[in-house]
């Protein structure tokens, strides 16, 4: 296959935990809540995700299971944030470090590899999805460009990219999405109107669990066949950088973690290649995300403007 | 940080954190339940592996060494309101600071090259905190994000760093050479150079007294210095900071400097105290657990030395507790600390209320 159809479909598979977990950071934070949690959840959800499919032999069921774990991961960060007013960076620093402890202990004693969980079977993992029609047109010359491009993934991954679109729709064009957002900006006049705040933020908190759920779920048995230590590598943090640099709007989102997934992908295949007799240094591009998202924040290209009230704890006035 | 309200001082410094804690070894105990082993067993091995021989101690000084810089790093941010949570990179960028002293003044007497290297890894910890202070000062952009952000930039440069500037041409192991003026800092080698004595084999290093000496000196720097007072006013109100005639940004800055300069003398501990090398990721996680002992800490310097003694102990204990029950992995250790974390730092208000029941006095 030419490289640069490699690197592409690679493109893809590496933006979609990305585009899941900062669509997740994006509900959460329209609500008010900041998500430092998403690589814990992802990572715990990685994790029984691949542990559940080993056991029952079904991926479903390893997604079922891991998405559970995940929103379980958000609910304590919602309980710490939203009813005890902590403080929401401290938490998701303690949700990440649970999450990483519970996932290695919790491997080793089910299945001593330390930490590692058993390579699935086929059955047991989400692989790319035969399309009548459209797969046979692999081998056509030009088209099958396309098609390994965009059409050899699996179902989660045409789940991940349908949720930009809805997302943008649900936030601004349905009651539930822009009183989320309302309550982002403004909580005490959502509290006024008579809304609950706290359900609000609860819903916001579920759905970012859910959607890492998926994101991990992808990431241990779609884009690999088992779970290892620090399998999400960061991911985490490159989808809250990218909903910085998207202004935390879901289809500049989208744009943001195509551009981090091209890094990443172009990353992973540049390894060890020269260019004009010089070995190119992985480092950098591994490290441009990041410098990037500094970049924006510091208002050198744009300016990024996170939701007014978030971070801070609602008290309700008596 | 939290208002004292109506309860004793003693239950605020003391009995909180305690319950705190007990709470979290309780979760873990479950989770040891649940893995099948004995919980009770399991806290025996770790304190026999931690304090019950000379070689147990000099592990869990050794790791309490870093913990009291990256605990008192994070001590120092929140007392002027501001949360680094970028220890971790500003270790590991300060590791090149004492590296690249050490490695090209060996040709100096110890006594000089060891006091620069180690001003090194301050300066470079510190510049590496610096940034996100100045750009969340003049650009307003968020410390907590960009020092996040920092840490990832640090992982990647350093791994260039390592590979391509300090690794000596054909070595494989990704490490510098051998920083040979440093074996001086090892209680072990002194021991046996200098008195004859043999020491059991520990990487504790004279780094330790450096911590008591940070820790003081952080003491006395936020209770007995003006720029101290400056910086509790800065983190009690900077609205009210400004009124006193302080100016906040500067206050940011500076002690975004402190803080990242202790950081960065864990990487005195570890690369020229036990290492004597340039290492890939010698971090290791310190610095996340900086913000632990911070919170257990109370971000008071006695404090501090106390819960990093309790994470030496943890961690030292662990380590043992993982070769005599393979079972239990030493990540539980890092179950701990999230729980820690958790109950100390995002839920301490929880057990406030029958607290305050319980020990609410009106005329006092």
């Amino acid at each position: 296959m030419e490289l640069y159809v490699e690197i592409l479909a690679s493109t893809i598979r590496y933006t979609v935990p990305l585009i899941l977990a900062c669509i997740a950071g994006l509900w959460s934070e329209r609500s008010g809540i900041v998500d430092i949690g998403l690589e814990g959840k992802m990572l715990i959800a990685a994790f029984v995700a691949a542990s559940g499919a080993a056991v029952y032999g079904s991926a479903w069921i390893g997604l079922g299971l891991a998405i559970l774990t995940s929103v379980g991961f958000a609910l304590i960060h919602g309980y710490a944030a939203i009813n005890q007013r902590g403080n929401q960076v401290v938490s998701g620093v303690a949700i990440n470090m649970l999450a990483a402890g519970l996932a290695v202990v919790l491997g080793n004693e089910w299945f001593r590899e330390g930490g590692r969980t058993p390579a699935l079977p086929p059955e047991g993992r989400f692989l790319p999805l035969e399309i009548p029609g459209i797969s046979a047109l692999a081998d056509v010359p030009g088209l099958g460009a396309v098609v390994k491009i965009f059409f050899s993934h699996s179902i989660l991954t045409y789940v991940a990219f349908i949720l930009v679109p809805v997302t943008a729709w649900a936030l601004s064009r349905t009651r539930f999405g822009l009183r989320l957002r309302a309550v982002g900006e403004n909580p005490h006049a959502v509290d006024t109107a008579g809304i609950s705040v706290a359900r609000l933020r609860y819903m916001a908190v579920i759905i970012a669990g859910v959607l890492c759920g998926i994101a991990g779920t992808f990431i241990s048995i779609s884009l690999s066949s088992s779970f290892v230590r620090d399998i999400t590598a960061g991911t985490g943090f490159m989808a809250l950088a990218a909903l910085i640099f998207a202004n935390w709007r879901a289809w500049p989102a989208l744009g943001a973690c195509l551009l981090f997934g091209f890094l990443q992908a172009s990353g992973t295949f540049l390894q060890g290649k020269h260019l004009l007799g010089v070995e190119i240094p992985v480092q950098f591009i591994n490290m441009l995300p990041y410098l990037m998202t500094v970049v924006l924040l510091a208002g050198f290209i744009g300016k990024s403007i996170p939701p007014r009230a978030s971070g801070l704890p609602y008290i309700k006035d008596r | 940080m939290a208002a004292r309200g109506d309860l004793p001082v003693w239950v605020d410094l003391a009995l909180i954190p305690l319950l705190n804690l007990l709470f979290a070894l309780v979760i873990s105990g479950l989770v040891v339940l649940i893995i099948g082993e004995n919980p009770l067993e399991a806290m025996w091995i770790m304190l026999k592996g931690a304090v019950g021989s000379l070689k147990g101690w000099g592990y869990l000084l050794y790791y309490a060494t870093n913990f009291v810089f990256t605990g008192l790093a994070v001590a120092v941010a929140f007392h002027a309101g501001l949360f680094n949570i970028g220890g971790e990179g500003q270790a590991y960028m300060a590791g090149a600071g004492a590296a690249a002293v050490g490695l090209s003044l060996e040709f100096l007497p110890w006594p000089i090259v060891i006091p620069l290297s180690i001003l090194a890894s301050m300066a470079v910890g510190a510049f590496w905190a610096w940034v996100p202070g100045v750009l969340q000062v003049k650009r307003g952009s968020h410390i907590v994000i960009t020092t996040i952000m920092f840490n990832y930039i640090a992982l990647s440069l350093m791994a260039y760093l390592i590979n391509y500037g300090f690794r000596p041409v054909g070595k494989m192991a990704v490490e510098s050479r051998e920083i040979t003026g440093a074996y001086i800092m090892s209680f072990r080698e002194v021991a046996r150079e200098f008195f004859d004595l043999r020491l059991p084999s520990t990487p504790l290093n004279f780094s330790v007294f450096l911590a008591i000496a940070a820790a003081f000196a952080v003491w006395y720097l936020l209770w007995r210095t003006k720029l101290g007072y400056e910086i509790r006013a800065v983190g009690a109100s900077p609205e009210a900071a400004v009124y006193a005639g302080i100016r906040p940004d500067r206050i940011i800055v500076i002690t975004m400097a402190i803080s990242g300069a202790l950081a960065g003398l864990m990487a005195v501990n570890e690369i020229l105290g036990a290492q004597h090398r340039l290492v890939l990721g010698f971090v290791q996680g310190a610095g996340f657990v900086g913000i632990a002992v911070a919170l257990m800490g109370r971000s008071h310097p006695l404090g501090i030395m106390l819960s990093a003694m309790l994470f030496g102990l943890l961690y030292q204990g662990g380590t043992e507790l993982s070769f005599a029950k393979p079972d239990i992995n030493r990540d539980m250790i890092v179950v701990i600390q999230g729980l820690v974390i958790l109950f100390m730092g995002a839920l301490e208000y929880a057990f406030r209320p029958w607290l305050t029941a319980l020990f609410f006095r009106p005329e006092d």
